[in-house]
């Protein structure tokens, strides 16, 4: 009982935060739609077409890069709600929360959830916008995404909150921008098949091809099509729990880095 | 019983679905695709640089164009076996059977003429002058019309099947590729590769309707090159593939006005009908697929790989 309503406080937070951020919300749209409106119409000529799986015929560019924007949204968020985790650890908040008589583990797994939902949410208004511009995949499709969002958005949440626990200053936040959300993205499935990558750089497509987020992205984009890619699936998962074992070890306060920190 | 059974539902599964039959120019090969399941079912080697590929009106045979043999092979449509080959001349690429299935017409590009089969002796008994570069050929569906397009005299020639002489002739646009009646026989639609456009005449005046113009945002215009042009049974929709610019045009066949472009594979050339109109083929020449467009929702649903460039579709039930 005291558990769920734990639960509760933390999502309700997480939604305050999000509807009371409407910039965030906006922004967090307008980045994967001016990649859908403009990137993705000026490369559509360029980057040539194959069929290949999940997709049965040709398609557009902007087809294809959808599931890979609706993953930029889950990693954006996923960051974000490191950045987040900093800043309420900086204003106390954190520290507040973390004194709670309940699991470390699970206050940190409740946030995880909340701020997962908050990005399928987001995926959702942008799949159909997307619909709405033509990328229309089967309706059954949008249906068996939301578990590979919730699973993709776990996975990049975790992630991030394993940077936070690393992370001392909000200012370091540009490094996770430099750092990490940037090489994830263009190293990754979401903009370039990996056949199209293997054809200029085969280092590039292995790297792409061991990146989680290509993993996750390609999990949405299957699922979205009504197929399970079970290696992403386990590959997401394995991800995640391997980030959210080590998160909850960095926040532990007499390991980690938090304990190191304070030595 | 139960054996009469299992042959009972074997064979009107079989009636059920359509066969797609696809004419492979590199290959000198039939490419044979299951119309329900979509894929490649067998591969059999026919004439040398096969094109156009036509079903009989009673389907009981296939007829294509074997280019570099200088003949139009007969297949039976059950087997696959060739019977025979009838004398098309030079270099035959397109032809067209009246709906009574007793001539063939063949336009012989090099030759500047059309020969005229007759399907029961499979005798050539005319050969017919035309412009320079015969290449679309149609008989109107109640075979009154014959029309061959010439690609460099840019006219279409009406042909009265009963002279066997050319008793009209309509100036279109550059390089007219292929012609098709619409099934109610009211007009003839014309698409012209440099042109870039489709035109539509009107069949008892021979004037034109309307001319259409292809523009896909993004592509290139010298791209949008039209080229095979089908009509569906109900004249709802008109399609035209635009060879490498890769989009079958969707258009309205009463307004006439271009309602949408479908993406295909590469260099889109040309294209048939299922039965029961449901599904329309294309064969993509440069990417080695067909793809399949249900008309319904207007969407390509799936391309499957064939063999080395695809050039004619003909679909038996």
């Amino acid at each position: 009982m005291h558990a769920l309503r734990a639960f509760w406080a933390i999502t309700w937070r997480e939604l305050l935060r999000f509807v009371h951020q409407r910039g965030r919300f906006v922004a967090a749209l307008v980045r994967p739609l001016v990649w859908l409106f403009i990137f993705a119409a000026g490369f559509r000529a360029t980057l040539g077409i194959a069929v290949t799986p999940p997709y049965q015929t040709y398609i557009l560019y902007e087809e294809y890069i959808t599931p890979g924007l609706t993953g930029m949204i889950l990693l954006f968020n996923g960051m974000q709600s490191s950045l987040s985790m900093v800043y309420d650890r900086e204003m106390g908040s954190m520290r507040v929360l973390l004194t709670a008589p309940l699991p470390r583990w699970y206050l940190l797994s409740c946030k995880l959830l909340a701020s997962t939902f908050v990005s399928a949410l987001q995926a959702y208004v942008f799949l159909a916008i997307a619909w709405a511009y033509g990328v229309q995949p089967p309706p059954l499709g949008y249906l068996k995404a939301l578990p590979a969002l919730i699973l993709g958005g776990l996975m990049l949440g975790a992630l991030g909150m394993l940077l936070s626990s690393f992370i001392r200053q909000l200012e370091n936040f540009a490094g996770v921008m430099n750092f990490v959300i940037f090489p994830m993205f263009f190293l990754s499935t979401a903009l370039y098949p990996l056949w199209r990558l293997q054809e200029s750089s085969p280092l590039l497509a292995t790297l792409a091809s061991y990146n989680p987020f290509s993993q996750a992205v390609e999990l949405i984009r299957f699922a979205l099509y009504g197929q399970i890619h079970l290696y992403a699936l386990l590959y997401t998962s394995v991800s995640m729990a391997a980030f959210l074992l080590l998160a909850v070890w960095g926040y532990h306060p007499a390991r980690g880095l938090t304990a190191a920190r304070r030595g | 019983m139960r054996l009469v059974t299992a042959i009972l539902i074997y064979f009107s599964a079989t009636a059920l679905a359509d066969t797609v039959l696809v004419s492979l120019e590199k290959d000198n090969a039939l490419a044979i695709v299951d119309g329900q399941s979509l894929s490649l079912i067998q591969t059999i080697k026919i004439g040398r640089r096969p094109r156009d590929i036509k079903l009989s009106p009673d389907l009981a045979k296939i007829y294509v164009a074997a280019s570099d043999d200088d003949a139009i092979q007969v297949l039976d449509a059950r087997t696959y076996q060739v019977l025979g080959t009838l004398p098309s001349g030079k270099d035959p690429e397109t032809f067209a059977i009246d709906p009574k299935g007793e001539r063939l017409y063949a336009s012989n590009e090099d030759d500047n003429q059309v020969t005229v089969i007759d399907l029961n002796s499979s005798q050539a008994i005319k050969t017919i002058p035309v412009g320079v570069e015969p290449e679309g050929i149609a008989v109107s569906p109640d075979g009154r019309w014959v029309v061959s397009t010439s690609e460099t005299t840019n006219m279409v020639h009406w042909i009265d099947p009963v002279t066997l002489e050319v008793a009209h002739n309509t100036l279109v646009d550059p390089r007219p590729r292929a012609a098709t009646f619409t099934p109610d026989g009211k007009q003839l639609w014309v698409t012209s590769e440099i042109g870039g456009t489709l035109t539509i005449l009107d069949t008892a005046s021979k004037e034109t309707v309307k001319k259409l113009k292809f523009s896909i945002p993004g592509v290139n215009q010298t791209l949008v090159q039209p080229v095979g042009v089908l009509v569906d049974q109900n004249r709802r929709y008109g399609y035209v593939a635009l060879g490498p610019a890769n989009r079958v045009a969707v258009i309205d066949a009463q307004k006439l006005e271009v309602i949408d472009y479908l993406l295909t594979g590469k260099r889109v050339w040309q294209m048939a009908f299922t039965h029961d109109g449901k599904m329309l083929f294309t064969t993509n020449g440069a990417s080695h697929d067909i793809t399949a467009i249900d008309t319904q929702k207007l969407k390509p649903i799936k391309s499957i790989a064939v063999g080395h460039y695809p050039w004619g579709v003909a679909v038996k039930p």
